[in-house]
């Protein structure tokens, strides 16, 4: 059963390449990217369930379904899901006709890429397939090929490979530590590794961790590694942004929750959650700072996506059950939430024409509907009740006064106020601030088509849902997420 | 661990091929002329080629035969061509505004390498023999990284940022070729050809910034900040 589900999930978003770039027809392009999506998340739910009953491995154990992979999953498929959607209605307002089927090959592409990486054992072919992921992004960030972009574009590539470099040190001097406990050749999987690290000469292991820690920390936006991010998430079309922020982020903090497995049972441990909690919260701090002084609405989004990224990484440094559960919930929720904060800054982009955030005002008077959702979002996001990101935020911090860092807890708290305050403040500029009297004309009317609102709808009201009641259901997924990180990958 | 059973001869010729892909990269750091470090990467790949053929001689490893020739082949004759032609295509022959003298960026690469052999020291558990080799390599692997990163944030040029890059690569590959030769075969060959498919984008992407940005030197990309 799972077999068959595997090859749904990976076969679809292929399909829709190979119609993407067979046929060469925009429409075509469009719904197949759509459909393949809808698929994906289709199939994801019922895999997170099938690998509730134990991990399934095939294809001499290559590639391997846990629910942790099963649960990263079902993220980027909701994220590909929606994104793709909204890139129906998003991309015809950019005059790119004749490269829309390029541009969904692509997005297609990334998404199967990241899916890839989710499902690989082996250590190697899962940096292989991180790697890929940042190859195919690269032209999706400069998609629209003017200055900006080609330079975010640039950056993101050299910034990312040069971390993932250490990402690939690290997993060498992994497996060369194992060999001194499983011999000189053995299959470099997660259980392997996970088995071989205690017996380790623990400095070596500290080291290949921080290596790692570092690598796949510079592709999930942790600070100080994070400044290919905003020039990467503020210059790439408003679909792809919210799949970089909602989907490939979680892909990178899977291998870092990954990694912390296999150290979870040597002496190290302790010290590995230390250095994870260090970098969320200097994650956390660094993007309250710049959260409040920004200008650019993308930007602002961006820096989001690292404070988001930092509280994932202090839930994951906390450990714990409460701090796993914490994390996945956030994961998801930020998912749908940051979608939706792209989706609406995207709009008023086009409406506006412009991505600072003092020519952006009387939002509602443009959107009713949709500048309501993308209001109440901005609420969600700032970690308010009742919305979903309040709740996972919430239970990281139950999680961290349990443990040693209340450290970290308390400047933890801190900053979220300062986030909250510096956040919502931007969005009460662009909804109800004057507007100078020249900008006032020059708003332009965008035909209402559904795409561009569905995706809003359908990323808002799971948030709300989830936000008011934690499924019982989900506790379970949970438990066995974090039994998998702790007893290693079976 | 066949290092632990190394005789002198095995035991120097792994080194002087690994010292002298140092010493390369030093060349690369030294020079200012872009052409120079395409020549001394090209011959640092074909020294690293002949590293892991010597291994897996030595070692009785006979896929490192394969590996060999693919390192030969890619990094030593594709990846060099495709640079040369970015080079030829975009006029740029030298760094222009360089933020080191190349006299002072050879001092800091030596500080680096005595740092690397610091923490190669700290790194290793091996008793006598093996040890030498074993930390020799952690060394150059290690240096290597940091010299490539120096070269990434001292130069401007596209074509040796991509250069820089291509150096970690290098040292984790001249290190991952004496420390775990075992390693599965078709890892190291993915990632063989993952960098060719890293430079042909590199090469898509600098073509880009001629045409949308202008100019291929990173001190010039400074629209976004903040």
């Amino acid at each position: 059963m799972a077999q068959q589900l595997l090859l749904i999930l990976f076969v679809a978003p292929l399909t829709a390449v190979a119609l993407s770039l067979g046929l060469r027809h925009s429409r075509i392009a469009e719904y197949a990217t759509v459909a393949a999506s809808i698929t994906d998340l289709v199939v994801s739910v019922p895999l997170v369930m099938q690998t509730m009953h134990g991990t399934v491995f095939f294809w001499h154990r290559y590639i391997e379904i846990d629910t942790l992979g099963a649960w990263v999953i079902l993220c980027i498929s909701i994220v590909y899901a929606l994104s793709s959607m909204y890139a129906v209605g998003y991309m015809r307002l950019l005059d790119e006709e004749k490269r829309l089927p390029l541009f969904y090959a692509l997005f297609s592409g990334f998404a199967f890429t990241m899916l890839a990486a989710c499902v690989m054992n082996n250590v190697g072919v899962f940096w292989i397939a991180i790697e890929l992921t940042t190859l195919i992004s690269t032209f999706l960030v400069g998609f629209e090929r003017e200055a900006e972009s080609t330079e975010a574009a640039w950056k993101y590539i050299i910034v990312v490979s040069g971390g993932i470099s250490l990402a690939l040190l690290g997993t060498v001097l992994f497996y060369w530590g194992g060999s001194f406990v499983l011999g000189q050749r053995y299959a470099m999987t997660w259980g392997a590794l996970h088995r071989s690290a205690p017996e380790v000469y623990q400095p070596l292991l500290l080291i290949s961790f921080l290596l790692v820690l570092v690598g796949y920390g510079t592709k999930a936006g942790l600070a100080p590694m994070h400044t290919w991010l905003p020039d990467a998430h503020s210059e790439s079309p408003a679909p792809v942004s919210a799949m970089l922020s909602g989907a490939l982020l979680n892909a990178s903090m899977l291998g870092i929750a990954r990694f912390l497995g296999v150290v979870s049972g040597a002496s190290i441990n302790r010290f590995a959650h230390t250095a994870v909690v260090a970098f969320g919260i200097f994650s956390f701090v660094i993007a309250a700072l710049f959260i409040v002084r920004q200008t650019g609405i993308k930007r602002l989004m961006a820096y989001s996506s690292v404070e988001h990224i930092g509280v994932q990484a202090l839930g994951l440094g906390f450990g714990g059950v409460f701090g796993v559960a914490g994390t996945f919930y956030h994961m998801l929720n930020h998912s749908m939430n940051k979608s939706l904060m792209f989706f609406g800054a995207g709009n008023a982009m086009r409406a506006y024409g412009t991505k600072e955030i003092s020519g952006i005002r009387h939002v509602l008077k443009t959107f009713p509907v949709s500048g309501t959702l993308w209001l109440l979002g901005a609420v969600g996001i700032a970690g308010a009740p009742p919305f979903a990101l309040f709740l996972s935020e919430f239970t990281i911090l139950r999680a961290g006064i349990a443990g040693p860092y209340r450290w970290a807890v308390v400047l933890f708290v801190v900053f979220l106020v300062v986030v909250f305050i510096g956040f919502l403040a931007h969005f009460r500029a662009m909804y109800f601030d004057e507007a100078p009297e020249q900008q006032a004309q020059q708003v332009r009317q965008l035909p209402w088509v559904i795409w561009r609102t569905l995706p809003m709808w359908l990323a808002f009201l799971p948030l709300l849902v989830l936000g008011l009641w934690w499924p019982h259901g989900l506790w379970d997924v949970f438990l066995k997420i974090s039994l998998e990180m702790t007893g290693g990958v079976q | 661990m066949f290092l632990a059973h190394l005789n002198s001869l095995q035991a120097s010729i792994f080194s002087s091929l690994a010292i002298m892909s140092l010493l390369l990269t030093f060349v690369m750091l030294g020079s200012h002329w872009l052409r120079n470090y395409v020549y001394a990467f090209a011959v640092q790949s074909w020294l690293i080629a002949a590293l892991s053929a010597a291994v897996g001689y030595f070692a009785g490893y006979p896929e490192l035969y394969v590996i060999a020739l693919l390192t030969a082949l890619f990094r030593g004759l594709v990846l060099p061509l495709l640079l040369m032609r970015i080079v030829d295509r975009l006029n740029v022959k030298r760094e222009i505004h360089a933020v080191l003298q190349p006299s002072s960026s050879l001092v800091i690469g030596a500080f680096l390498v005595m740092f690397a052999f610091v923490i190669a020291n700290h790194m290793n558990r091996q008793p006598a023999p093996a040890a030498n080799v074993v930390i020799l390599a952690l060394t150059i692997m290690l240096s290597m990284k940091f010299i490539g990163f120096l070269m990434l944030s001292v130069r401007d040029e596209a074509v040796s940022q991509i250069l820089g890059l291509l150096v970690l690569e290098n040292g984790i590959f001249l290190g991952s070729q004496i420390l775990v030769p075992g390693m599965p075969l078709l890892i190291e060959i993915v990632i063989l050809f993952d960098l060719l498919i890293v430079v042909a984008c590199f090469g898509m992407l600098v073509r880009f910034l001629v045409v949308h940005a202008g100019t291929t030197s990173s001190r010039q990309l400074n629209r976004l900040v903040g």
